[in-house]
């Protein structure tokens, strides 16, 4: 395998320059960032070896500077947040050479790539597999390594992001500098009313920020008034995506370079979050008696929701990303066993049950006529387990919500347990579990009054689940975490990837240690994810496979009817090396694809 | 608290904590039930529910404890949570006035449609933010409520009088250093009439009578919202 990935790539290569002598002796001295030239694309097809053909797009622009640098393939998703008034007015950033999609760029090859650059990438089967070999140590640079000054600066704002501003009752805190404190955050959501009543803002008190929310609001319905609603601009280096629902403005503002569709599905779930609160005609009924409702006073609990699906939107989430859920890798027949454990001790009542385990999934049963949707799960997973009401609560929790994509129109009542929460009996000494390895069992029922009936089936599930031994397995798989790369792939150079399961709506990725577990290079990853999903979900984007080379990664996205795949390398990965890889992640996922996900679940 | 003596008779009391947010529900039972405090602790979703026990000399109390989140527009839920209590614990804020109203509105609330027989508690919490300290079971919290001064708004006698006029069991806790609390649980436990108190479980699911919702309700079998993208299972 391998030799024959590349069946045609001679059209781009034809048209490079020849490489200046001699070159870069190492590419972590890459400091300067690749020209205009950069941005732009054509595209080329690429047959696999298991026959599917994707398209390739490639450099075809040279100019080191053209003004209008975009060709028609990526462009649409990715929104110009530009960090500087230079680029601004063209729609793919590159000025963070981190992030600009381009094939590759000559001169930036170590001497390995030098000869394939001129015979052809695809051309591996006339080398030695000595040469190939040695070629294929090249590639240890690992992602993200360079840090630029811009890098630099957006690693020490992305550190202060999530602090909280002083608020009023802090005397050594004049308004201006908290003021400067608000405009230093790199993401903002805002909700308001139409009627211009601030509902909810991430950070600052709303008295602080009065102001601008009333500049926003001023902006929005001038743009109403006109007929003409107005979806986003850009002021600056930040990306303001505005979302009109029903009675209410949600605004993102984003300093993160997120493509507007991506802000804009954030926007949703915020408002999903608000209907979850109050169901559709609740809020509808509020503003069409009162449009001048204050909506603090019924969202009363709610803002800490909003925060924690914020905070997982800025942090970077690639579950909210490709709008997929990620389920606890389990043998195809602990998990059958496990569904039929689940739906023996089935209660009446019963709508909707799931497992979770380490926020992910681990089972769930389902009446055959409904499926569960990503969004509400999404809703579900945020309070559960990024939002510290429950998990702090120690006890059992019974919550009134509306799961919006079920039905918007009503309650039903959700129970939850944690296992491990569970205080034990008295003078034990608690023991430490952590967040990642808890179990929950969440039980789902229309009946409000069901709370016994659904406690009574918890105690029976765990109790069959003990039983056979499940519940070890389960946390032991939880406790083991996600494979490495290279446990999945072995010999690969790729760093990371997401697969996601178009039919199952569910996504896998190997772990995120060592290289992108801190905050910012995890950022920086899913920053790099989100524009390789935007370029190929652009409309009228044919792309089926994207290939990029930046300064300080190399990346590839590969669409098919049945699969997404992102994944990332180190600079100067070679393309045949990236979908060599590509290939062995697939071919893996195809292997265990009903260990990696749920396929239908548990229907009763 | 281990209880190493002949077998008491044991059980169980409903118990239902009422209030306004905020004002220290969810604390008061962790430090009953955990013997711990958090500083910021993020409000309640719906309502927990928690179990702890409780020793007297003669018997052992398993208080089945509701903590309901006190969100206006889960107002019409709180029914399903006191109807068969035999104990409430009504929570106000002594820092903050309109807690008290809200508290004597729980009070009338209770008296109008719980179990005749319930005894209720009335509670104001954070004590520790008067100054007047509370030596609580840390003890070294004292300190530091001195220095934070009076913040208390509501005086123990207006409360006090208002409880006995009610009839109602009275206490001024913190949960943050642990003051009174304890003696809140015991207190009620103590003041449960034996006559009430019947051997235990299973009583709960089948007493949870159906009574027909006012809220809207979810139809199963209504038309379904177009999925944006399929299943997830
Ligand atoms: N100083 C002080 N703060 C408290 C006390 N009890 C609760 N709090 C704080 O008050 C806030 C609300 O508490 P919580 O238990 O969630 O209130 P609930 O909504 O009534 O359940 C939290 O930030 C607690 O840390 C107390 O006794 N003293
Ligand atoms: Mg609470």
């Amino acid at each position: 395998m391998g030799k024959e990935d590349v069946a045609s790539s001679g059209i781009a290569d034809g048209e490079e320059r020849p490489p200046p002598l001699p070159p870069r002796p190492s590419p972590a001295a890459i400091v300067g960032k690749p020209t205009t030239a950069l941005s732009s694309m054509n595209i080329q097809t690429l047959s696999f070896p298991d026959g599917s053909r994707g398209t390739f797009s490639t450099t075809n622009d040279n100019g080191p500077a053209s003004s209008d640098p975009v060709s028609s393939s990526a462009d649409q998703g990715i929104a110009d947040l530009g960090f500087s008034a230079a680029t601004r007015g063209s729609r793919i950033n590159d000025i963070d050479e981190s992030m600009s999609i381009m094939s590759f760029a000559p001169t930036l090859r170590p001497p390995g790539d030098l000869e394939s650059l001129l015979i052809g990438d695809g051309d591996m089967s006339k080398k030695s597999p000595a040469w190939v070999l040695l070629r294929s140590q090249s590639a240890i640079v690992q992602p993200f390594e360079s840090t630029s000054p811009e890098q630099a600066t957006f690693s020490a704002s992305f550190a202060r992001e999530f602090q909280d501003i002083p608020d009023e009752s802090e005397q050594s805190w004049p308004d201006e500098d908290r003021i400067r404190l608000w405009k230093s955050k790199l993401k903002h959501y805002m909700i308001l009313s139409s009627a211009g009543k601030p509902i909810y803002s991430r950070h600052g008190d709303l008295a602080l920020i009065n102001s601008s929310m009333g500049v926003v609001q001023t902006i929005i319905s001038f743009y109403e008034g006109a007929k003409n609603p107005l979806q986003g601009f850009t002021a600056g280096d930040a990306r303001f995506v505005i979302a009109t629902r029903g009675p209410l403005y949600f605004v993102a503002i984003s300093k993160l370079r997120e493509s507007d569709s991506e802000l804009r599905a954030q926007l949703d779930a915020l408002y999903m979050q608000i209907l979850s609160t109050l169901t559709l005609p609740a809020l509808t009924n509020i503003f069409a008696n009162r449009p001048s409702t204050d909506l603090r006073k019924p969202l009363q609990g709610t803002e800490s929701l909003l925060s924690s699906l914020a905070d997982s939107f800025t942090r970077g989430s690639p579950s909210a990303l490709l709008g997929a859920l990620e389920c606890l890798r389990l043998r195809k027949s602990h998990r059958l066993a496990i569904n039929n454990a689940f739906l023996k001790t089935r209660a009446d009542k019963l709508l909707y049950g799931l497992i979770v385990a380490g926020g992910k999934l681990v089972s769930v049963i389902r009446p055959r006529r409904h499926s569960l949707h990503p969004s509400d799960l999404q809703l579900i997973f945020n309070m559960l387990f990024e939002s510290g009401g429950i998990k702090s609560g120690g006890g059992e929790n019974w919550i009134p919500l509306c799961l919006p994509a079920f039905n918007n129109r009503g309650y039903l009542y959700m129970y939850v347990s944690f296992l491990d929460g569970q205080p034990p009996e008295q003078g034990l000494a608690e023991e430490s579990v952590s967040v990642d390895e808890q179990i929950a069992i969440i039980l789902i029922s229309p009946d409000k009054e069901s709370f016994f009936a659904l406690q009574q089936m918890r105690d029976d599930v765990v109790a069959e689940l003990k039983k056979r031994g499940h519940l070890d397995i389960i946390k032991a798989a939880a406790q083991k975490g996600r494979p490495t790369v290279h446990e999945i792939a072995p010999g690969t150079h790729i760093n990371h990837f997401l697969f996601k399961s178009r039919a199952n709506v569910q996504f896998c990725m190997p772990s995120l240690q060592p290289s992108f577990s801190s905050l910012i290079t995890h950022r920086r990853l899913v920053t790099l994810y989100s524009h390789l999903h935007a370029a190929v979900h652009a409309k009228h984007s044919h792309l089926k496979v994207l290939h990029c080379v930046n300064v300080d990664s190399t990346s590839l996205a590969w669409v098919t009817p049945i699969f997404e795949l992102y994944c990332v390398a180190g600079p100067n990965t070679s393309r045949s090396v990236m979908t060599q890889g590509a290939n062995k992640i697939i071919q893996w996922a195809k292997r265990e694809e009903e260990r990696l996900f749920i396929i239908g679940g548990g229907v009763f | 608290m281990a209880d190493a003596n002949a077998p008491k008779p044991s059980s169980s009391v409903k118990l239902v904590l009422l209030g306004e947010a905020a004002v220290g529900k969810s604390s008061l039972v962790l430090r009953f039930v955990n013997n711990d405090f958090q500083e910021n602790k993020e409000p309640t979703i719906g309502a927990a529910f928690l179990t702890q026990k409780c020793n007297l000399p003669t018997r052992t109390i398993k208080f089945e404890i509701w903590d309901t989140a006190g969100q206006e527009r889960f107002a019409s839920l709180a029914p399903m949570y006191y109807r068969n209590a035999q104990a409430a614990l009504v929570v106000y804020d002594l820092t903050k006035p309109t807690s008290l109203i809200k508290a004597k509105h729980w009070v009338a609330e209770l008296q109008r449609q719980a179990s005749p027989g319930i005894v209720i508690a009335l509670v104001g919490n954070k004590l520790d933010l008067t100054g007047e300290g509370g030596a609580g079971q840390d003890g070294s919290e004292g300190a530091e409520g001195e220095e934070a001064g009076d913040a208390r708004k509501i005086t123990t006698e207006e409360a006090q009088s208002y409880a006995e006029e009610e009839g109602l069991l009275f206490f001024e806790t913190s949960a943050k250093t642990g003051h009174n609390v304890t003696e809140v649980f015991t207190a009620i436990a103590n003041a449960i009439p034996e006559t009430s108190l019947k051997s235990t479980r299973g009583a709960g699911a089948s007493s949870m009578a159906n009574r027909g919702g006012d809220e809207q309700r979810v139809n199963l079998n209504g038309p379904r919202e177009a999925a944006k993208e399929g299943c997830a299972c």
